[in-house]
């Protein structure tokens, strides 16, 4: 299984600012092992994130996203103290949530 | 030449075996993709062909759209892009490398009272133009930035 997501929310006025660092390999499909064989692409395809059962950010990915990936948004309505939970899936099926609370 | 062919087989048969091990055969035979994924779209060679495949046409170029990229990225394994739009209803704003081999990198979905204005890391596997993307209503607009890569991240 994957490592924790880092996820840091910070509230500013009525404005939330979410950074997220994921854990995943992001391999591109493009590389070759040391026998010359295609290393076969694995990434996350779907990242989304809820707040108060809404969906705040939702993306599509492409494996051109680097390692270990970092993505930043921001959103209106969330205040110190809520909590805030990020999915990935991957295209292996794999699939994380972690949970994080608004500071 | 016995030689040589004994070390080819054997290399060859080494290769299946540890890639079975290593479970690297089952996994590429079972991948899947998440659903909603847009296959037609991350699969497009130009910036054309993946506003295209996002459902778009004739994109225009606007000052709205501000792009954040550095003009020279010495690592093209990480690459820090932005984009914000301040155009009025933007409801998704996308990244598009034009010279990687699938060129459209990531979409967002922007929903209602969140900022249109997202980062993220990318690969570059050389100096390309980066264009990010932004649909309001049925519009798209776009951003562009050339951005010098010195050391490949998609190569082997």
């Amino acid at each position: 299984m994957s490592d924790p997501m880092r996820i840091r929310a910070q509230a500013q006025g009525d404005k939330v600012t979410v950074r997220v660092l994921v854990s995943h390999e992001m391999e591109s499909g493009q590389r070759r092992d040391a026998a010359g064989k295609v290393i076969p692409a694995w990434f996350i395809q779907s990242i989304s994130a809820v707040h108060e059962g809404r969906t705040v950010m939702s993306a599509q990915w492409g494996p051109a996203v680097s390692k270990n990936p970092f993505v930043q948004f921001s959103f209106k309505g969330g205040k110190a103290g809520d909590k805030i939970a990020v999915t990935w899936i991957d295209n292996r099926g794999d699939k994380r949530t972690d949970e994080a609370v608004i500071s | 030449m016995e030689r040589r062919e004994f070390m080819h087989k054997s290399s060859g048969a080494t290769v299946l075996g540890l890639a079975a091990a290593a479970g690297l055969l089952p996994a590429a035979a079972s991948a899947q993709n998440a659903p909603g994924w847009n296959k037609n779209a991350f699969e497009t060679k130009s910036f054309n062909d993946a506003v295209k495949a996002l459902g778009g046409a004739a994109p225009v170029e606007s000052k709205d759209l501000i792009l954040q990229a550095p003009e020279i990225a010495e690592n093209g394994n990480v690459v820090r892009i932005g984009a914000q739009s301040n155009i009025p209803g933007t409801t998704q704003v996308a990244f598009v490398i034009e010279k990687n081999p699938f060129a459209l990198t990531a979409v967002f979905d922007i929903p209602p009272g969140t900022d249109a204005s997202v980062a993220t890391n990318v690969k570059m596997g050389q100096s390309s133009n980066v264009y990010a993307l932004a649909k309001a209503g049925d519009k798209y607009f776009y951003a562009v930035k050339e951005v010098k890569v010195t050391l490949g991240g998609c190569g082997g």
